[in-house]
């Protein structure tokens, strides 16, 4: 009954939005210009304005009585006004740790093939943007939209060190880390007052900058052909590849007869363990005050001051912290790719790692490994699907807002909790301070 | 003299709010400065607390000149501000909203002044895990001013630490204050709305005016005065603002 009483406000809103798709659908898909003997001539086709307007119209319909249905679900939605943080939740470490074997085992699995270790190297790539870009966003709440810069000038770092100087993977992965954590305290300064919208035009800015520097400074980065040629990464001085004059190769040194796939299980393994120090390290730092202070920074700027932080200290650390490991990922991505070029570069990039961050639910770890694999996982799985990816693309991000307008796993883990015997309030208290 | 304000002017951009303040505070006392809407009030505080700058004249804590300091350092001095509004974290638990009251101080301390503050505020014990914007408005108020003492203030600075809170609730608040400042030796400095109750409570008061202070003397002196009973307490504020401005 309930639904039928809804169902007329809702035919009329969704006769509107047909009406409406017909009127734009008129100009745009409703005439033809006609190539013909006699010239050019108009065609009409209004079936196809037609076809336009019934789509928006059951379209329109069936999400609103969709969107009916989800809204009078018990509430689950509203984890994170709940009063009671309660007891940990038990469930997300076994998530968590089930992700971790699952990831380990994978290039072992019966039908991993060369494929589908690839994709999840690309998809661990964002997994780690995500979880680099969440320290900046998630938990200082600075919204920055050109983080992408980082993980370019980290890729850049990695691909000229190299060449110019014969530098391995190794040494280039902490410079480039370091490269990129002063860009982002370059970053930093100027926009130390700017919060929200103002912050994002002008982090939108610096990373369209770098992208521009790096397209028109030939000399240095090539400009648009990019750097090719880069070194692939070696197995500890040990390199992947059949024969090399002078030197052991990774299979030689182990016995094993060659295979390419060597280096594929071996860059897999790579970004694995460089997303997990990642997240490691984010969990960690938010116990320690640093990481405290970004969260509090994050909720109220007026009593951080208050309470004796300094805001820019505190910004400053988190805009080069989340830069690191954008730059650590970049130089990744450069030694697997051997070629980079500023095209890689995009703000498309800084929009995807940003959605993925704000989808998986500002500050959840395992949320934004959940969205990653939604947004950059399934598109790639789905290529078959050609020009209509990009449009399901668009729909998992639609779905996912009106599923959980506040992202995937949207509950914020406290980091210090009380123990259930009042004396011991203090103790706990003062082993995580 | 613990706190010593002298001839200071401070104001937004080309508004001046202050107009010369000079005001004195001893170590244990409880001053209040009360006030109508728009008189200076919370300014004095904020630029006490260094944003917004001092345009002249100097504050002195323990005789250090800290005009120019930066807000931080100033509260690692040993003041704590308690923001009007309450300004408390929303999404952080209470306990976390504590921890982070004591970042100024070192962490061997924690334990102990967890204990003794929530043992002022039972009712913030019962919500340790309970998210700071979950909380009734008293409870936030309790929350703002226990996390302000976690950073072991010599000088609290309350601002309207009444504002919106039920009379009951109030009454409870003025009386942990009161206990704060006789108890844990904490010098006081409330800036309030609430003029009958904050003139009980002090020990010296002062009226401000459009960025003066018009009168001074005891709470006691102050609740006796006819012209702070017919501004402050027995109706409208119309009457004693007009006599000011002419004067």
């Amino acid at each position: 009954m309930g639904t039928l009483s809804r169902l007329t406000p809702h035919l009329k809103d969704s006769l509107a939005a047909g009406l409406l798709a017909g009127l734009l659908a008129l100009p745009m898909l409703g005439f033809r210009l006609v190539d013909s003997a006699q010239g050019l001539s108009l065609d009409y086709r209004f079936t196809w304005v037609a076809i336009a307007a019934a789509t928006v119209f059951t379209g329109r319909l069936i999400l609103l009585q969709a969107g009916d249905a989800i809204r009078r679900r018990p509430s689950q939605r509203s984890a994170s006004t709940q009063p009671q943080a309660g007891r940990p939740n038990k469930l997300r470490p076994i998530l968590g740790w089930l992700f971790i074997a699952g990831a380990l085992v994978l290039p072992w699995a019966p039908l991993a093939d060369r494929n589908l270790l690839d994709k999840a190297t690309l998809l661990l790539i964002y997994v780690m943007l995500g979880w680099g870009l969440n320290v900046v966003v998630g938990l200082a709440g600075l919204l920055d939209l050109g983080y992408v810069a980082f993980y370019a000038v980290g890729a850049y770092s990695y691909a000229l060190l190299s060449q110019n100087f014969g530098l391995s993977f190794w040494i280039c992965l902490p410079l480039a880390g370091l490269f990129s954590a002063s860009f982002g305290m370059l970053l930093g300064f100027p926009v130390l007052r700017l919060r929200g919208d103002y912050l994002a035009i002008v982090t939108l800015g610096f990373g369209e900058i770098v992208r521009v520097v790096l397209l028109n400074w030939q000399v240095v980065t090539g400009g648009p052909n990019g750097v090719s040629g880069i070194q692939r990464p070696s197995f500890f001085g040990l390199p992947f590849l059949a024969t090399a004059p002078g030197k052991t190769t990774f299979h030689e040194f182990f016995g094993l007869p060659f295979s390419p796939d060597h280096r594929i299980v071996f860059l897999y393994y790579l970004i694995l363990v460089l997303a997990l120090v990642t997240n490691l390290f984010t969990l960690r730092i938010r116990r320690l005050p640093i990481g405290r202070a970004w969260e509090a920074l994050r909720e109220d700027e007026t009593a951080c001051r208050s309470l004796g932080i300094d805001p820019t200290k505190t910004k400053l650390s988190a805009f080069a912290i989340g830069a690191m490991f954008a730059g650590f990922a970049g130089s990744f991505f450069a030694t697997r790719q051997g070629f980079i070029s500023p095209e890689s570069f995009s703000f498309l990039e800084s929009a995807i790692i940003l959605a993925i961050v704000v989808l998986g639910g500002l500050g959840s770890q395992i949320g934004i490994v959940l969205s990653a694999f939604l947004l950059v996982g399934l598109p790639e799985w789905f290529r078959d699907l050609q020009q209509y990816r990009m449009l399901a693309f668009g729909g998992a991000m639609v779905l996912i807002m009106l599923w959980r307008p506040r992202g995937l796993l949207s509950n914020r883990e406290p980091t210090i909790r009380l123990a259930s015997a009042p004396s011991r309030v203090a103790q706990t208290a003062e082993d995580s301070v | 003299m613990m706190l010593s304000i002298r001839q200071l002017q401070s104001g937004y951009g080309r508004i001046q709010a202050l107009h010369g303040i000079d005001m004195d505070i001893e170590a244990g006392e409880i001053i209040t400065l009360i006030g109508a809407n728009g008189a200076g009030k919370t300014t004095l505080l904020m630029t006490l607390c260094g944003k917004p700058r001092a345009s002249s004249g100097q504050v002195f804590f323990d005789g250090e000149d800290i005009t120019h300091l930066p807000t931080h350092e100033i509260v690692r001095r040993g003041i704590a501000h308690a923001p009007e509004g309450r300004h408390i974290f929303p999404r952080m638990t209470v306990l976390e909203n504590l921890q982070m009251g004591a970042v100024v101080t070192p962490p061997k301390y924690f334990a102990d002044d967890l204990e003794r503050i929530l043992a002022l505020f039972p009712r913030l014990h019962e919500r340790l895990d309970q998210r700071g914007g979950t909380l009734s408005g008293g409870e936030q108020q309790m929350l703002a001013i226990g996390r302000a003492l976690m950073s072991r203030p010599r000088l609290l600075m309350l601002d309207e630490p009444s504002l919106g809170l039920a009379p009951l609730v109030v009454r409870q608040i003025f009386q942990i204050i009161r206990e704060i400042n006789r108890d844990q030796k904490v010098t006081v400095f409330l800036v309030e709305q609430n003029a009958f109750h904050a003139l009980k409570l002090a020990h010296r008061a002062h009226v401000m005016v459009n960025g003066k202070i018009t009168l001074s003397g005891t709470g006691e002196a102050l609740l006796a005065d006819p012209a702070v009973r017919a501004a402050y307490l027995e109706g409208g504020n119309v009457a004693f603002d007009r006599t000011e401005r002419r004067a």
